[in-house]
């Protein structure tokens, strides 16, 4: 028996994100009794598989494939390790990778399936995890009563804890596979933090007031190391791409630390940002609704701050 | 070509959350009911392929799963532009047993091509449109931002992590529909409201499906301590709080 968790990576390369998962599962499978395993598909090298031994990794099987596969194919897969080892609980992450693959995994399985987890479970026998609900307004405690589960987690919510082991690679028999989809281009954003896995972010709402305004906001965010995101109006008005809408209907974040400039915080958008350790507010009226979910508020004209708050950050940075 | 949309009936996204006082489950009293914002859009965008391309798409059904209180919302999507609608008539438990209901609802059917928003905003729980085009055994895109259909071929974008890919996808496929499929959503002209009491909303009976998750307790989330405001004259003091104090740069 075991726990089975599914890695990414990117051009070879492991996130924080991943230990994060590898970190979890090794936790996980210590709380059920249980072995760990670890499934990476794509072409990585043994060092870096082997850097996850430091979260508890010992067995991890790498499919040297084309990451470019279908659904169905990379579900497939997935659910075949499990079988094969036994797995009590599938790990992935909540990305768009877990979103898509993650549920026909669980049918696969005829497992029961919890998506978004926050956190270590609650118990393990009966099964019960965290979760929110109401994107973020309710918390939820809900029961897997199958045989085998799958779950998803939330990103930043179980933290990382060392346990160094050593790890064995063991490679998988390629694997025929007939897409029913077909790839017919890719279109990566360059230099830029992506929003997903930022530990920094920096929004503007309609109180920046128009798209020229956004030059200040990329250097603040340039200072900061943090990746740019905006709410739903001004994605709406097409200031910024829709890939930037923070919020109920976008993207929810979860970074350490998280800049609200001109964003009043209608609830949509603090539905978003609720999983924030920390959250910035900049705002002329001091009675937008953003200062109830703020830990720290400037109540001022943007135009005026942000240029500011920029300088006092870069003094910061560079020690004085 | 045929599609579905599946629509999931859920409160206003403004809706304040409030419970039972035993916590067990979520006190509906009051709520105003509403299309799922993605499942909305997968609707609207639904209705534009036809709108553009009459002659290749006959028909546009949407579906939910739930008890006659959900009709309302299902009169609403015909209102707006779907030609017919099938209500299975059972409360959904988890991700799992709608995924079933709407596959066994769907058997005898023929559609082409299958659209679920990519979550729902009550329990967000991102797994029905997997599930089903599992359960159909049936390719599938996640994460679906544009959607254009040429001949027999349907043409995606998807977002992956840091970008986006063009895809194709033949039918039958299910779409995991996200912002940006369609700009806004459709409302409903007088007409549309008009015509959409003499459409046709067939009543599927429930089958046996063992939910396998069920939700124990809900809870309000922990309220946040205030908020520390800072003079603007003095942005130097919230670097150095954020430095020392949160700890977070």
């Amino acid at each position: 028996m075991s726990v089975l968790v599914y890695i990414e990576n990117r051009n070879g390369k492991f996130k924080k994100s991943t230990y994060e998962l590898v970190s979890y599962g090794s936790r996980l499978a210590e709380l059920l009794g249980v072995g760990l395993n670890i499934l990476s598909i794509g072409n990585v090298a043994d060092d870096e598989l082997k850097s996850l031994g430091k979260y508890g990794a010992s067995h991890v099987h790498r499919l040297a494939a084309d990451m470019s596969l279908d659904d169905k194919s990379f579900a497939s897969i997935i659910s075949g390790l499990a079988a094969q080892t036994s797995a009590k609980v599938v790990v992935m992450a909540h990305n768009l990778t877990g979103k898509a693959i993650a549920p026909r995994v669980a049918i696969r399985l005829k497992a029961g399936m919890v998506s978004a987890v926050n956190g270590l479970p609650v118990l393990v026998s009966p099964f019960v995890v965290n979760k929110k609900s109401f994107s973020g307004k309710s918390l939820v405690q809900i029961e897997i009563s199958s045989a085998i589960k799958v779950i998803t987690l939330s990103q930043n919510t179980a933290g990382m804890v060392e346990k160094p082991s050593n790890v064995i690679v063991e490679d998988l028999p390629a694997v025929s596979i007939y897409p029913a989809t077909r790839v017919l281009s890719t279109e990566v954003q360059s230099g830029k933090v992506l929003l997903s896995e930022a530990d920094v972010v920096v929004s503007g709402g309609r109180g920046m007031r128009s798209p020229e305004n956004w030059k200040p906001l990329e250097e603040l965010a340039e200072v900061l190391g943090a990746a740019t995101a905006c709410s739903r109006p001004v994605s709406d008005e097409g200031w910024r791409p829709h890939h930037e809408h923070v919020g109920q209907t976008g993207k929810v974040v979860a970074p350490n630390l998280y800049f609200a400039l001109g964003i009043s915080g209608a609830i949509q958008h603090l539905a978003g940002i609720s999983s924030s350790k920390v959250i910035v507010a900049v705002n002329k009226d001091p009675e937008a609704p953003i200062f109830t979910a703020a830990d720290y508020g400037v109540i001022g004209d943007l135009q005026v701050v942000l240029p500011k708050m920029t300088e006092a950050f870069k003094k910061l940075k560079s020690g004085n | 070509m045929n599609i579905l949309v599946c629509i999931s009936n859920v409160p206003d996204t403004t809706t304040r959350i409030k419970y039972t006082t035993d916590q067990k489950e979520v006190d509906y009293s009051g709520v105003q009911w509403i299309i799922n914002p993605w499942d909305e859009l997968a609707l609207t965008r639904a209705i534009e392929l036809k709108e553009a391309n009459p002659a290749l798409i006959q028909k546009i059904t949407a579906i939910t799963v739930g008890k006659a209180d959900a009709e309302p919302t299902l009169r609403k999507a015909l209102a707006c532009g779907a030609d017919d609608a099938i209500r299975v008539d059972a409360s959904g438990v988890d991700s799992f047993y709608t995924a079933s209901q709407l596959t066994n609802a769907i058997k005898d059917e023929s559609f082409d091509l299958i659209l679920c928003g990519i979550e729902s905003s009550d329990f967000n729980g991102a797994a029905v449109g997997g599930m089903l085009a599992e359960l159909l055994d049936w390719p599938s895109v996640s994460a679906v931002s544009s959607v254009n259909i040429e001949n027999e071929s349907v043409k995606v974008t998807r977002e992956i992590d840091g970008g986006k890919q063009l895809m194709e996808t033949g039918t039958p496929s299910v779409l995991i529909v996200q912002k940006g499929i369609a700009l806004n959503p459709r409302i409903p002209s007088m007409r549309g409201i008009m015509t959409a009491r003499t459409k046709q909303l067939k009543v599927v009976p429930a089958v046996e499906a063992a939910a396998q998750s069920h939700i124990l307790t809900f809870a309000a989330p922990p309220q946040k301590s205030a908020c520390k405001i800072i003079d603007a004259e003095n942005l130097d003091e919230l670097a150095r709080l954020l430095h020392t104090e949160a700890r977070v740069i």
